[in-house]
């Protein structure tokens, strides 16, 4: 069955994309912000790996210096993003716009003018491969496992905490003398640094780093955050937990995508079906809240109403 | 402690919208005065709290705590000197984070946020011992998220955040405003607990003509932006109602407009 033989595959690239919608939450769930940067972010990391590893004279960079130039790529991402947000008094998603926009010109730029940078798995000694999808998902695992751990750390300190509060309640935040200009930016580079190390994970696993590989990509991490809230949100509270969740949603997002296409759907609708995916689990519980619940309220008093009058 | 020399604010200068919210304001509060701040919608006593919180500049005149100017000083960085209670319940506390990581946070008002734990065991046991002293129970629930508390408690807790780092000034802007009666007496009776505990030098705006009478050792009436009057000491304590709305309508020549405050 090509299903079940694409599921490494699918399970690997899912936890690619987990680290990609980590960062998304960041944003997202806890800064109140849809930031719209991680479109080009994710590219930009991929293109700074494809470009440090991959020499003109045929020998390879470093895989490790390449990871963290990308996670640098990334934070200065979300930097400039912040910086249009808070210095310029842009609203975020348009900083984020902008921002993107810009990378686009950067990654093409960083790529030497080209749209895609070939990083062959038998040439250099990337980290994870296409080829190997048994192998790459425990190194994931472990990748992932250690991301969440430095966040659930990193947001339990007393600069974490002040960027929950930040994301949570502006007016209270001042108010309690917490820079929230600084905190927004803080967070921003976080996110943007992570979506960079995916883009770069990305590049290493599929082969190549393309101009276009982050197009659509906040659907994508949105689509992990709603699936992963939606199947865990009533049994998990802990934050460490809920980072899971989200990484399974990735998983599970790219295992259903796998079923999709195994179904032989035209693969050029997948980008439909994401963002219909994204906006119902988004619309449902707003949709609840307007139409339903005042449904099940008039009800309830109904039934109240009439339980009354029977009393009497 | 607090002193306001000729603040000026106008909103929309230049327009037809004008409105001079505060004007040639001057105020001199003592160490230790709690002052009860009345008067009609739009006589600037919430713009007042508001410029010395330092949501906005002045356009003129100076603002100044314990001496320290503090006219420019952005609003995150004048709270280190300022503990404040909101009108909304919702404004003074993060709902989505538990009551003791709100308290945490307060107690690190005006401090730099660095990368040690942001809360610690005998943080914990302070926080149980004044949560309890609030006596509504919520020191068994200090890992409950804030957002699932009433608008009572949520005050509540906000006004104990606000005297955690024992705050220069501390500024009420109708804090219980938002709150049914019997929720707002007991706020009321905790403001007063909290503030004579802690000896702090306070601000309370209220819409309430009974309880700017019954609280505080001094009540400024505002009227178009300017202290209208400013009663202390044995007259404050001696005052009623009727004393207050009579020299009202003798100082301004008008009649009070809020059937609201006389409640």
């Amino acid at each position: 069955m090509p299903f079940i033989n694409a599921l490494p595959g699918a399970i690997a690239q899912g936890l690619v994309w987990a680290i990609m919608a980590i960062g998304v939450y960041i944003t997202f769930r806890i800064l109140d912000i849809a930031d719209l940067t991680v479109d080009g972010s994710f590219a930009t990391g991929g293109a700074v790996l494809g470009i440090y590893v991959v020499n003109s004279d045929g020998s390879a960079g470093s895989i490790a210096v390449g990871m963290l130039l990308a996670l640098l790529a990334g934070l200065v991402a979300g930097l400039v993003t912040g910086l249009i947000h808070t210095k310029l008094g842009i609203p975020p998603i348009l900083a984020g716009i902008l921002t993107q926009l810009i990378l686009w010109s950067v990654n093409l730029t960083i790529m030497g003018g080209r749209a895609n940078v070939s990083v062959n798995g038998n040439l250099y000694p990337v980290f994870i491969r296409i080829l190997n999808s048994g192998d790459s998902i425990w190194k994931l695992v472990i990748v992932v496992g250690l991301i969440i751990a430095l966040l659930y750390l990193f947001f339990g300190t007393e600069l974490g905490s002040s960027i929950r509060a930040t994301g949570n309640n502006l007016k209270m935040s001042r108010a309690q003398g917490i820079n929230v200009n600084l905190n927004k930016v803080i967070g921003l580079m976080l996110s943007n640094g992570l979506v960079a190390v995916s883009g770069a994970l990305l590049t290493q696993y599929q082969g190549f780093a393309d101009i276009n590989m982050g197009r659509g990509a906040i659907v994508i991490g949105l689509a992990a955050v709603v699936i992963g809230e939606a199947i865990f949100s009533k049994i998990v509270k802990n934050f460490a937990l809920r980072l899971m969740a989200v990484s399974i949603g990735a998983v599970i997002y790219y295992i259903v995508y796998q079923f999709v296409i195994s179904l032989g759907i035209n693969t050029n609708l997948m980008k439909m079906l994401s963002a219909v995916v994204v906006a119902i689990f988004l619309g449902v519980p707003y949709l609840k809240k307007t139409h339903l619940d005042p449904i099940l309220k008039a009800r309830k008093e109904k039934k109240d109403a009439s339980g009354g009058e029977d009393n009497a | 402690m607090l002193e306001l020399q000729n603040v000026t604010k106008v909103f929309n200068p230049g327009t037809v919208n004008e409105k001079v919210a505060v004007n040639n304001l001057s105020l001199k509060m003592e160490d230790g005065d709690f002052v009860t701040v009345i008067g009609s919608n739009g006589a600037g006593k919430s713009t007042m709290l508001n410029l010395v919180a330092g949501l906005w500049k002045p356009d003129s005149g100076k603002i100044l705590i314990d001496d320290i100017d503090v006219t420019k000083m952005p609003e995150h960085k004048r709270a280190k000197y300022i503990g404040r209670v909101f009108q909304d319940p919702h404004d003074g506390t993060a709902s989505d984070m538990n009551i003791e990581e709100n308290l945490a946070i307060a107690a690190r008002r005006g401090k730099k946020h660095t990368l040690k734990w942001g809360i610690n065991k005998t943080e914990r046991e302070l926080y149980r011992e004044l949560l309890s002293g609030l006596g509504l129970g919520l020191e068994d629930r200090m890992t409950s998220k804030v957002g699932l508390l009433s608008g009572g408690q949520r005050q509540a807790i906000t006004l104990l955040m606000a005297s955690l780092e024992s705050p220069k000034i501390l500024l009420l802007d109708e804090h219980t405003a938002a709150l049914d009666p019997k929720t707002a007496k007991v706020v009321l009776e905790l403001t007063d607990k909290i503030v004579s505990q802690n000896h702090l030098t306070t601000m309370m705006v209220t819409h309430n003509m009974k309880d700017a009478i019954a609280h505080g050792n001094r009540l400024i009436m505002m009227n178009n932006g300017s202290v209208l009057l400013d009663i202390k000491g044995e007259e404050k304590k001696n005052l009623t109602i009727e004393d207050l709305l009579e020299k009202f309508n003798q100082t301004s020549g008008q009649v009070f407009a809020s059937d609201k405050a006389l409640l």
